[in-house]
């Protein structure tokens, strides 16, 4: 019933977690973009800006800035790296997909061709207080592309602030 | 040998059952989290068993004997608590739910206060930026509801109240100081004489969150200079060893006189006719509906407990301890605690930060260490944000914890810097 931690730890800490953690990619906030989101973990403070650029139905650009554990980190950096170049559709159904691998009490088996480097977030969802830490950066750009694809009638914005 | 430390202190641990469990892996429980909810001792357990077990019913309203002995024992956990406080009276103390709940129940009721204590545009509430949220929230809302100012003590550098300003913060327009007696993220321990004569002297209305201070150390109101004597404090019970569900409002009797009801319902009337009701005095007055009966019961246990060990012996415990403490951490590269560094100006919780690691991540390696601390804001968002930080981790000590316990957490960080592979 209860996990063992000492085991469990690097399950946890995988290789491929702390390498995106201190080389996070796609990080930094650029233009253009048509939504900028601001998402905060209101329990542990984590916090997070996002921007994302929609092309022709296609995920060209995912830009952000974030503040966080090494999970949430190496997370954005996964999806970014993920959902970057790939159709709205796509990218969408590879979030589903990582959802359903982190709200799977570790009883799901994740799929590497869709998740690739997002499967070594399996051992998180058996660490209930860290799948938030995961996924604040997914919902963020869920959300952030919700609002872009409401605005792929109209132009880019241009950044508001400096 | 480390001087200070409690008296018989593997006896005193025996008095947690807790303590004793293990965790994951059979690691024994390095319990470093007092700060956010206390460890209860057996007595405390065994009160609330034995009231529900031979006196359960409800009380004030049931005729019957076992009515009798239930108020009988919520009634005497009153007249324990006023002790444990030093309240002049014992009607002064009020049970809530907890300490949100009674700082709260002072902010709405001065919200339909009239005559003096009316808070209108003009009238400025005073908080610090070292507040947990719940001591900041509540003025908040209060004062915009009321279109009053609130404002605020910043901070020194080294986590101390920055009272150079007291004088432009304190003024005729100050309606309420409300402040936190000990830091729950800083530790720092505020003069609460000093900033409530001041504020006494512009004819102030003065709260004092003592969450934080009433575990660990003395409280003993009657004995304070009326002059610096706050006019409210409020605490919760299951940081004192007692229960969750069950804090306690201390009010000076004239002013809870003088305030409106906030909850209205059972309990709390003299007389209800369907054109008005008139209200029943102090304590009942702010207590309405069923009250948490055991839980109540269950704080009168622990603070007989307390008293018996002496809140003087405790104090001097978790100076030791936060001393031995400080120095340990000072031990670990790339560590630096927020607040001050001398035990003597502070309580048992200490927060930190360690150059490249996360607060979530030095929590989970030392969790898997069997070393439970806080990781995050703490309920302290502003004070992070003052020293520039996200979050921190935090240590607490109590009555219980023991200087191995401390070279424990030591040794786990030090893990965790090898574990992230930092030089």
């Amino acid at each position: 019933m209860t996990n063992a931690p000492g085991q469990d730890l690097d399950s946890l800490y995988q290789e491929i977690i702390l390498d995106h953690y201190k080389n996070p990619l796609h990080a930094g906030l650029r233009d253009p973009f048509e939504a900028e989101v601001h998402h905060v973990n209101p329990t542990c403070g984590d916090e997070i800006t996002m921007r994302v650029h929609l092309d022709g139905g296609v995920v060209s650009d995912v830009s952000y800035d974030a503040l966080g554990c090494s999970i949430s980190q190496a997370s954005c950096s996964v999806m970014a790296d993920l959902v970057i170049g790939k159709p709205v559709e796509e990218a969408m159904a590879i979030h589903e997909s990582f959802l359903t691998l982190m709200q799977g009490k570790g009883q799901v088996e994740p799929d590497e061709d869709v998740l690739e480097d997002g499967i070594a977030f399996a051992g998180v969802a058996k660490f209930p207080a860290r799948v938030k830490c995961a996924l604040l950066s997914w919902m963020a750009w869920k959300d952030a592309t919700t609002q872009s694809q409401g605005h792929s009638e109209s132009q880019p914005q241009e950044a508001q602030h400096g | 040998m480390i001087e200070g430390l409690l008296p018989q202190l593997d006896i005193v641990r025996k008095d947690f059952p807790i303590l004793e469990r293990t965790l994951a892996g059979g690691l024994p429980l390095v319990y470093l989290d007092s700060a956010n909810t206390s460890q209860k001792p057996q007595v405390v357990i065994d009160t609330m068993v034995d009231h529900l077990e031979r006196h359960n019913a409800n009380i004030s309203r049931a005729m019957h004997q076992l009515g009798a002995e239930s108020t009988e024992a919520f009634e005497s956990a009153r007249d324990k608590v006023a002790a444990f406080i030093g309240a002049p009276r014992r009607d002064e103390v009020i049970f809530t739910k907890n300490a949100s709940e009674a700082l709260n129940l002072v902010a709405n009721s001065l919200a339909w206060a009239t005559g003096d204590l009316a808070v209108g545009p003009g009238d400025e509430v005073l908080i610090t930026e070292m507040e947990h949220h719940s001591n900041i929230v509540p003025w908040q809302l209060l004062t915009e509801r009321k279109g009053a100012t609130l404002r605020w003590f910043g901070l020194t550098d080294e986590g101390h109240l920055d009272l150079s300003t007291i004088d432009e913060l304190i003024t005729e327009r100050t309606k309420v100081v409300s402040f936190t007696w000990v830091s729950n993220m800083l530790g720092t321990i505020n003069p609460v004489a000093e900033i409530t004569r001041r504020a006494h002297e512009v004819g102030a209305i003065v709260v004092v969150d003592a969450s934080q201070s009433a575990p660990q150390m003395p409280t003993d109101l009657a004995a304070m200079e009326p002059m610096e004597r706050p006019d409210v404090i409020a605490f919760t019970g299951h940081k004192v060893v007692g229960p969750t569900g069950i804090g306690v409002l201390w009010g000076r009797g004239d002013l809870l006189a003088q305030l409106p009801p906030f909850l209205g319902g059972g309990e709390m009337i003299e007389t209800v006719r369907m054109e008005g009701s008139t209200y029943a005095p102090i304590p009942h007055r702010f207590e309405a509906g069923t009250p948490p009966i055991v839980e109540a019961v269950g704080l009168g246990a622990a603070v007989d407990y307390l008293g018996e060990l002496g809140l003087g012996a405790v104090r001097d415990h978790e100076h030791a301890i936060t001393a031995y403490a400080l120095d340990g951490l000072a031990t670990v590269p790339g560590l630096r605690v927020l607040g001050p560094l001398d035990a003597a100006e502070r309580g048992g919780a200490i927060s930190f930060e360690v150059d490249g690691v996360h607060p979530h991540d030095i929590a989970q390696v030392l969790d898997a260490r069997g070393v439970a601390v806080r990781a995050g804001h703490h309920c302290a968002k502003p004070a992070h944000a003052r020293f520039g930080v996200q979050s921190s981790t935090r240590m607490s000590s109590y009555l219980y914890t023991t200087p191995a316990e401390i070279d424990a957490l030591v040794e786990a960080l030090e893990y965790t810097r090898s574990y992230f592979k930092l030089g």
